[in-house]
């Protein structure tokens, strides 16, 4: 196995997920699978290939410092469950 | 047997660059819009959108490292910091990880008081970033909610992290109000701590040396919501004395507990313990694909070089040198900015007297800027007039203490100062007019007389306050002379 079910916890604690017993088992094995295969890569020998930091070969690309207008504030607000026209409202946000 | 201890200081500063638009998106970045009017799909992070580099963003990002004599890094990106906050709506936020474009830099600070040695504070690396939300919440109307604004999401941010280098809050504060005044130096921040735009936390630790020689180092202490440079002075001295305390106590060394967040209240005086953000420091950076490199090139380093202009520790150097005033000087009309130093200029060069421009400014200048809270650009007597008042001080035709109501009157009329001076009634006496004066005092005054002979030096000055009070207008220092002159004529005729 090459995900231990601690690992798997952490990670779902992390995207929010709250997973049963069984959810958690099943999570377990499939990610592991998925690790696994691509744990395939590693047999490769990089010693003398450079880190890549980007899959397209592009670089510097900029937008002038030009003002466009913004979204109209009740579209905006529309996409989020909950808003007061102004805000967006979420469950309390304390120990700021 | 006490133990001493020494407090290790690093700091932390995000300052919101001087863009019209946000970092990836052509949002406004302007502040005290209403709530949630300056957003669009790629600030909020809808999913398909594509953020792109803001120019100008990069452009002040790299003038500001240069300045602080950074490493520049050939070749950079930016990275996702992962982390759920409801006012970070894209699950990361987009910073720089293993490739900040700057590090290794420095930043030196003095004290013109000497309260502490000059020193290089390093800089560890400056990097640039994207801003979050605000969240607000209202506990007074009893709000369930909290609200979110995010216009502030995306706003570009420079974070620059110090070395752990300060040993006092007093080497904290002068390394923020240096960091602060070469930035609006540069002109890419303009450090407004109440609007948000420069933020401090604060790295402290304690280097305690116990009785039997050791050095131990104490675990250490984030440091948050401290709002202005004085916070931060405060903050930084109670958790030396708190810090000290839990050593003894405790004898709890650097790595025994996990890093504590502490916040700043800025009523209570006191330092308090902040919930800790579960896994928070499992950030999951990854580069983010979405945002290509950036390649600078040697050239372009040192083309920003060339033009960054006179910066605040050059400048102090210069006027010391070609106005002679002390480094105290210096550094009181240098911390005043830019403007403030132009005008000083021009006063000194056109009165011929550097030092009494110096004066005349520190006192009389910025004092009247501070009562009416008005910058130098709207002081309302110029530089040529200034000059010319003290052209008429060192001429000896107006003295020092009514030269400054010819100032104060001025600041008030707007007229000259030959003007002003015909109003007051300061006319210069001719050197015949003087002399007859002078001549009045001594024969009415032969006690006087006798004590100058006897080498009373207070007695010039008795005749000096007669003078005065014959004419208003006189000279002190030449009645001096020309009663001194006549008493002794007179023994030697
Ligand atoms: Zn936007």
């Amino acid at each position: 196995m090459s995900l231990t079910r601690e690992e798997v916890e952490k990670v779902s604690l992390l995207g929010r997920l709250r997973l049963t017993e069984e959810e958690l088992a099943l999570m377990t094995a499939q990610l592991g699978q998925i690790v696994e295969y691509v744990q395939l890569l590693s047999e490769l020998n990089t010693d003398d290939v450079e880190p890549m930091a980007h899959a397209v070969e592009l670089s510097n690309v900029f937008r002038d410092d030009v003002l466009v207008a913004s979204y109209d504030r009740a579209e905006m607000l529309a996409n989020a469950p909950r808003s007061d026209g102004e805000c967006y409202l979420v469950p309390a946000v304390l120990g700021e | 047997m006490t133990t001493r201890y020494e407090l290790i200081i690093g700091l932390e500063v995000h300052v919101q660059l001087l863009t019209r638009t946000k970092l990836f998106c052509g949002c406004s970045t302007r502040f005290g819009a209403p709530p949630n009017t300056q957003t669009c799909p790629v600030c909020v992070g809808m999913p398909g959108v594509l953020p792109v580099m803001n120019r100008r963003a990069f452009e002040l990002a790299l003038k500001t490292a240069v300045a602080l004599r950074c490493q520049i890094a050939p070749f950079t990106k930016w990275d996702r910091k992962q982390y759920y906050y409801p006012d970070l709506p894209k699950g990361y936020q987009i910073s720089q990880y293993d490739l900040p474009f700057s590090s290794d830099g420095c930043l030196e600070i003095s004290d013109p008081k000497g309260r502490f040695e000059r020193k290089r504070v390093g800089i560890i690396r400056v990097h640039l970033e994207e801003d979050a939300g605000k969240s607000m919440h209202d506990e007074a109307h009893g709000r369930a909610d909290s609200r979110i604004d995010l216009n502030r999401a995306g706003v570009p941010l420079l974070e620059i992290v110090s070395q752990p280098d300060m040993r006092s809050p007093l080497e904290a504060k002068a390394y923020l109000t240096e960091l602060k005044l070469l930035l609006s130096y540069l002109g890419v921040s303009d450090c407004n701590m109440q609007e948000g735009s420069l933020r401090v936390d604060a790295n402290v630790n304690l280097h305690v040396y116990t009785p039997d020689g050791h050095l131990v180092p104490t675990p250490i202490v984030e440091i948050k919501n401290m709002n202005s440079f004085r916070a931060v002075e405060r903050a930084l001295a109670y958790e030396a004395e708190r810090q000290f305390k839990v050593w003894q106590e405790t004898g709890q060394r650097l790595g025994d507990v996990p890093k504590q967040t502490r916040g700043w209240d800025d009523v209570a005086n006191i330092t308090r313990p902040q919930r800790h953000k579960e896994e928070s420091s499992d950030y999951r950076y990854f580069p983010d694909p979405d945002l290509v490199p950036v390649i600078v090139s040697e050239a372009e380093v040192e083309a920003v070089r060339q033009s960054l202009g006179e910066l605040p520790a050059e400048m102090r150097n210069r006027l010391e040198v070609a106005y002679n005033i002390s480094p105290y000087d210096s550094d009181v009309l240098v911390n005043q900015g830019q403007a403030l130093v132009a005008y000083f200029e021009q006063v000194a060069q056109q009165c011929g007297d550097g030092k009494l421009a110096s004066n005349w400014i520190q006192q009389d200048v910025l004092r009247t800027l501070k009562e009416r809270t008005i910058g130098i650009d709207e002081y309302p007597v110029s530089a040529q007039r200034l000059a010319e008042l003290l052209r008429a001080v060192r001429a000896g035709r107006v003295d020092t203490m009514r030269g400054r109501e010819v100032l104060a009157r001025m600041l008030d009329t707007g007229r000259t100062v030959d003007e002003t001076m015909a109003e007051l009634g300061i006319a210069q006496l001719d050197e015949a007019q003087l002399m007859a004066l002078c001549k009045e005092l001594v024969a009415e005054n032969p006690k006087l007389v006798a004590d100058v002979r006897a080498g009373k030096l207070q007695a010039a000055g008795a005749f000096v306050g007669q003078a005065k009070r014959k004419n208003p207008n006189v000279n002190p220092a030449r009645v001096r002379e020309l009663v001194l002159e006549l008493i002794q004529g007179q023994s030697e005729g």
